[in-house]
This record gives structure tokens, C-alpha cells and sequence, in this order.
């Protein structure tokens, strides 16, 4: 059975540790490594008609975006490694997402970063670390 | 930049010129100017025709007939596919990979705030002084029989929409008469009826959809602040500089983040006003049994309405029309904007809109105003802010403070959906460009001032016939199209029915 690791990164300078330790360990148990991208989204959000009428275009530039500025590059970097790798971004709620990512694409382990936020918002608005260790059927490693 | 501050001092300056001329009694003189026009067009649009011994609209009658129609021709739609529209809004059909587009549930929220406004709280009041109790029994059939009628212009709307190169996407009414018409071999006739919707819509758009929302929310923020003794009580320019401003910051000015925090703020007053009648209803649970029996009464056996039975239906139809806008076609531009591979899905959640805004929310403000007794078959048509008003302050002294900042946000949410209908419109007329986009959007503000710092009565008289004049063009063209939504609605109910439709949650 072939490994797959999942990389969820938020940014390309703030995912450098979770990504390290990804590559290494991909690199020794012949990973293959997926990194992923969630733009926050929700379905029930309430917006004007002319957000809505411009939405798809929107959409469109939010995923050209993350993929030039944040998973292109760390995608590219890796390769140089000569790391089997993909990039993913999706829109959505980042802990959800990620598992449904997991999912499709049947990843062995998931690795994410942590963010330094404070403890005070850790608790207002919870943190997509915690929110996937609740909800993963996997292993789930958080990269401080 | 430049270009930007430019427009905001041309637009500041025509802004607050206008007030001088208000105070020099100029309002007087316009609404004289206008009164013959305005009355010779709503003489026409509201032409009536004895019935039963009532003089009886007949847009009213095109429009619930419409819905009668629609109703049957789709076996009850309404009723039938009310489930299925609520597991879309909830999501349980929304693909992952178009995450990010705009959901089911996002088009209706956007088209709801379009819609629930003023109509749900001051034209219900003057509905149930006017017509009695009975007028709610009307409206919320009305409000049902509508349903049918959004579920076929919204089916449209998405059908025949425009998606255009650059990966923005407009529907509506203008749309799928043209387009739909001639795919049906009359292409001129479409053309034309486009031609006559959009004009009427534009209209609307200053009206309905802005004067008349400036309008009233100020008459009921002078009535909270003291009334006739208010110090804004003359100041009706003020609060339309203020609220054309805010308008212009976000359609002119791009401030997203004014609309995002409206947009979320109105739903929430929306769901504290069907609480605050909710618990006022619960209070005053003993006279529930009484207030309907009060409604049924009232509906078919009236006494002391002029016009007896037609009057109160009249009052009913005519209150919920203006409300929910099923058949105006205003939703269908709303709704078009929602990301789906079939279009009659967007038709199935429209359902939700007269539900929602009709047999909700309106019967809600009606049982509160019915049970708290307040009110006044004398009621002056202008003041139907000012009754629903002192109904809830009956039970809630404090509650018109919070009713002002509602009516206020929900005027302001309603003009800027109103904006939005009326820009698309003026463009599908005029083309699309910069100047002709500035030039709709600065009018429109000047209409606001105009809406809140003069008395115009016949110009309002004016605005509310243009809306209900959308439905003459948009309807007839329903009925070209029927059976391409049929075609599409059997095919779709088929694979629900087999199973072949892939649910994701």
C-alpha cells in the first residue's frame, strides 16, 4: 500500500515546519505528498447580487491566487527535491475540507501547522488544528 | 481616484442642492408638475373594472390569475416540491468541486432581502385597517398561489441567462423574453416585451424600490423621535443625503464591506422582528382561537369593509403582491446569479421567497396587529409604518426603537437589491459601459433625497404602478414559456424520482 501524506498549508512563509517534516518523512517512507490549500468558505453566507453576479469570477481568481502565491511555489520547491507532489486548493471549512480531501484522495497521514495565535482565540473561534483532530479518522500531525 | 472623488463631489453638490429647492416649496410645484402623468399612468396600470359591485384592478387579477394557472399547470408545485426545495437550500445537493460558487441558499437570501422590507411590515398594516382581519386570509393565499408564479420566472432567470466571457453572469426577465421568445418563434414580440419590462423596471427601481422605502423609513424615524416635534421632523434631506451617501458608498464606491456587514445584519433583524411578534402572539395566546376565527370571518363574511368580500380580497392580493413580488419578475434577476446545471432547482427554491415573506413574515405582523387590536379602518395609506409600530410598542414600549432600525436596514438592503434590478435593466436598454453605469447609479441617489425630503405622493402613486406594470410584459411572456419549464421540471422530477440525482451530504 503507498503512502499518502496530506499538507495542509496557510501560507506559504507561516507552512514551512509542517512542510519540512512532511518532506522528510515522505522522503524516507517514499511518500507521495499532497499539498493542500482551503480558502475560507462557507454556503450560508448572505452577500448582494452583485457579489453574487461576480462571484464565479471571483472564484476563479481566489483559486489562481492561492495557487501562484502560496501551493505553486511550496509544490515547486519540493519537486526540486524530487518529492512526488501535488498541489490542491479548494474553497470551504478548512478543518472539513481537509478531511474530505483526505478522503478522495485516501491519505495515509495528515500534517498541518499551527498557528501562533493566542489560547484567547484559539477558544473564541477555535482552530483548524483542533477541529481536525476531532473530526479525522486518521493520524493527524500538528506541526508547532 | 481621481475619477472617483470627481463623481462624489459632482454627486455631493446635486445632492445638496436639491434640499434648498425642497424647502422653497419646490415639492409642491413637482408634484403638481407630475400629478397628470403620473395619474394618466396609474389610471392606466391600476385601470379597474366593476366587479361585484367593486371596482377591481385589473393588473391584480393578471397576476392571480397567473398564479391560479401556473398552480394547476404544474399539478401544485407549491405544495409538491416544498421539501425538495428545502434539502437544496440545506445543501444536501451541493456539489464540493463548486465550492466557492454561489449556493442555492445564498441566492435566496440575496433575493429575500430584496423583498422583505417595508412591504412586510407597512403595507400589511394598511392591508389589515382597510380590509379587516380578513385581508391576512387572502394574502396568505395569495402568498401561496405567488409561489408557483417565483418558481416559473426563477426557472427562467437561470435558463436564459447571459454568462458572460469575462465569468460574470446576469439573468432576468430581459433575458429569457428575448432569448426565450424567439426560441419559440417570436422573437419580436420578445423583444418588445424586454423592452417594455425593463422600462417598467427602471421605473420601479426609483419608486418602489427607493422612494417610497426612503420614504417611510424616515416617517418612522421622525415618528420615534417625537413625531411633528421631532428636530428631524423637517429634516427629511438630511436623512436622504445620509442614506443616498451610504447607498453610493457601496454601489458606486465599491465598499464591499458596508454591504457584507448589511447583509448580514438584516437577516438578523429580520429573524428579531418574527420573534418580537412571535412572543407578542404567545402572550396573548388566549386570543389566538379568536383572531383566526376573526381572519375566516372576516375573509368571507366582512362587515363594515367597503366592497365587502372583493374589498377585503382586494386589500389581501394586492398587499402580498406588493410584498412578495411573485409575477413582478424583480426575483427572477435575483435569483439567476446561482450556480447549478439545472435550472429548475433555482425554480424549487424560489418556492421559499412568498413563503417566506408572505405567509410568514406578513401573517405574523397581521396576527400582532389583529391582536393587539390596533388596528384603524381610518388609517391614512401612508402610515402603515406607524400602525405596526404602535402594535408592538403595545407589548414592548421599547420595541419601535428597535422597529426603526430594521425598517431603516431593510429600506437600505431593499434599495440596494433595487439598484441592482434597475442597473441591469438600464444597461440591457443602454449598453454596457462605464457612463452609462454611473449615470443609473447617480440618478438613483438623487432619488433617494427626492424619496425622503418631499411629500410626492403621486409621484409614490407613480412608482407603485411601474412595479406592478412589470408583471403586463413578464407574465405574458410566462405563458410563452411554459412548457419549456415543464420540460425541464418533468425531467428533472423524473431523475428525482429514480434516483439518478447525486446527493453530496
Amino acid at each position: 500500500m503507498s503512502l499518502v501524506f496530506l499538507v495542509g498549508v496557510d501560507c506559504s512563509d507561516c507552512s514551512n515546519r509542517a512542510l519540512d517534516y512532511a518532506a522528510k518523512r515522505a522522503a524516507v517512507k517514499g511518500a507521495r505528498l499532497v499539498i493542500a490549500h482551503v480558502i475560507e468558505w462557507s454556503p450560508f453566507t448572505f452577500s448582494t447580487p452583485q457579489e453574487n453576479e461576480e462571484r464565479h469570477k471571483r472564484r476563479e481568481e481566489e483559486l489562481q491566487r492561492a495557487h501562484s502565491e502560496i501551493v505553486d511555489p511550496l509544490v515547486a520547491r519540493l519537486l526540486e527535491q524530487g518529492l512526488e507532489v501535488e498541489g490542491m486548493v479548494r474553497h470551504g471549512h478548512a478543518a472539513e475540507t481537509l478531511m474530505q480531501i483526505a478522503n478522495e484522495i485516501e491519505a495515509t497521514n495528515i500534517v498541518i501547522g499551527r498557528k501562533g495565535g493566542s489560547r484567547f482565540k484559539a477558544q473564541l473561534f477555535g482552530s483548524v488544528a483542533s477541529a481536525l483532530a476531532q473530526i479525522s479518522d486518521r493520524p493527524v500531525t500538528v506541526v508547532p | 481616484m481621481n475619477k472617483k472623488s470627481a463623481v462624489f463631489t459632482a454627486l455631493a453638490t446635486c445632492m445638496f442642492s436639491l434640499p434648498a429647492w425642497a424647502q422653497s416649496g419646490i415639492d409642491q410645484k413637482i408634484n403638481d408638475a407630475v400629478k397628470p402623468a403620473s395619474d394618466w399612468v396609474a389610471g392606466i396600470i391600476f385601470s379597474s373594472f366593476p366587479m361585484f359591485g367593486v371596482q377591481f384592478p385589473f393588473v391584480l387579477v393578471w397576476l392571480i390569475v397567473a398564479a391560479t394557472i401556473f398552480t394547476f399547470y404544474f399539478k401544485f408545485i407549491n405544495f409538491r416540491a416544498f421539501r425538495h426545495g428545502f434539502e437544496l437550500v440545506r445543501g444536501d445537493y451541493n456539489d464540493p468541486t463548486a465550492a466557492g460558487e454561489v449556493t442555492h441558499f445564498q441566492a435566496l437570501a440575496t433575493a429575500l432581502s430584496g423583498t422583505v422590507g417595508l412591504g412586510n411590515i407597512a403595507g400589511v398594516a394598511v392591508a389589515v385597517s382597510l380590509g379587516g382581519p380578513g385581508a391576512t386570509f387572502w394574502m396568505i393565499l395569495a402568498g401561496l398561489l405567488g409561489m408557483s408564479s417565483k418558481f416559473t420566472e426563477c426557472t427562467l432567470g437561470v435558463k436564459y441567462r447571459n454568462e458572460y466571457a469575462d465569468g460574470t453572469v446576469s439573468g432576468g426577465p430581459m433575458y429569457y423574453l428575448t432569448k426565450g421568445l424567439a426560441e419559440r418563434g417570436f422573437a419580436r414580440l420578445g423583444k418588445l416585451l424586454a423592452v417594455l419590462f425593463a422600462v417598467f423596471c427602471i421605473g420601479g427601481s426609483f419608486g418602489g424600490g427607493n422612494m417610497f422605502q426612503a420614504n417611510q423609513s424616515f416617517s418612522q424615524l421622525v415618528n420615534v423621535t417625537g413625531g411633528e416635534a421631532s428636530w428631524l421632523a423637517d429634516k427629511g434631506w438630511l436623512f436622504g443625503i445620509v442614506v443616498a451617501f451610504a447607498v453610493g458608498l457601496v454601489i458606486i464606491g465599491g465598499i464591499r464591506s458596508i454591504a457584507r456587514v448589511t447583509s448580514k445584519v438584516v437577516p438578523f433583524m429580520g429573524i428579531l422582528y418574527v420573534l418580537a411578534g412571535l412572543i407578542i402572539i404567545g402572550m396573548n395566546y388566549t386570543q389566538i382561537p379568536a383572531a383566526f376565527v376573526a381572519i375566516f370571518d372576516g375573509a368571507f363574511s366582512p362587515e363594515g369593509i367597503s366592497g365587502g368580500v372583493i374589498g377585503v380580497l382586494f386589500q389581501g392580493f394586492k398587499r402580498a403582491a406588493f410584498s412578495n413580488e411573485a409575477g413582478i419578475g424583480s426575483a427572477a434577476i435575483a435569483h439567476s446569479a446561482v450556480q447549478t446545471k439545472r435550472p429548475v432547482t433555482e425554480g424549487f427554491v424560489a418556492l421559499y421567497e412568498p413563503f417566506v415573506d408572505t405567509v410568514v413574515i406578513c401573517t405574523i405582523t397581521a396576527l400582532v396587529i389583529i391582536i393587539t387590536g390596533t388596528w384603524d379602518p381610518n388609517v391614512d395609506p401612508g402610515a402603515g409604518v406607524q400602525l405596526t409600530s404602535t402594535a408592538f410598542e403595545s407589548a414592548f414600549s421599547w420595541f419601535p426603537y428597535v422597529l426603526t432600525v430594521a425598517v431603516v436596514l431593510f429600506a437600505y438592503s431593499t434599495m440596494i437589491s433595487w439598484s441592482y434590478y434597475g442597473l441591469k435593466c438600464w444597461t440591457f436598454l443602454f449598453g454596457e459601459s462605464r457612463a452609462v453605469d454611473t449615470s443609473y447609479k447617480l440618478l438613483f441617489l438623487v432619488f433617494v433625497v427626492l424619496g425622503s425630503s418631499m411629500q410626492l405622493g403621486s409621484v409614490i402613486d407613480f412608482s407603485d404602478a411601474m412595479i406592478f406594470a412589470m408583471a403586463f410584459p413578464n407574465i405574458l411572456g410566462l405563458y410563452f414559456l411554459l412548457p419549456v419549464v415543464k420540460r425541464e421540471l418533468n425531467e428533472y422530477w423524473d431523475d428525482l424520482k429514480a434516483g439518478r440525482l447525486q446527493k453530496f451530504n
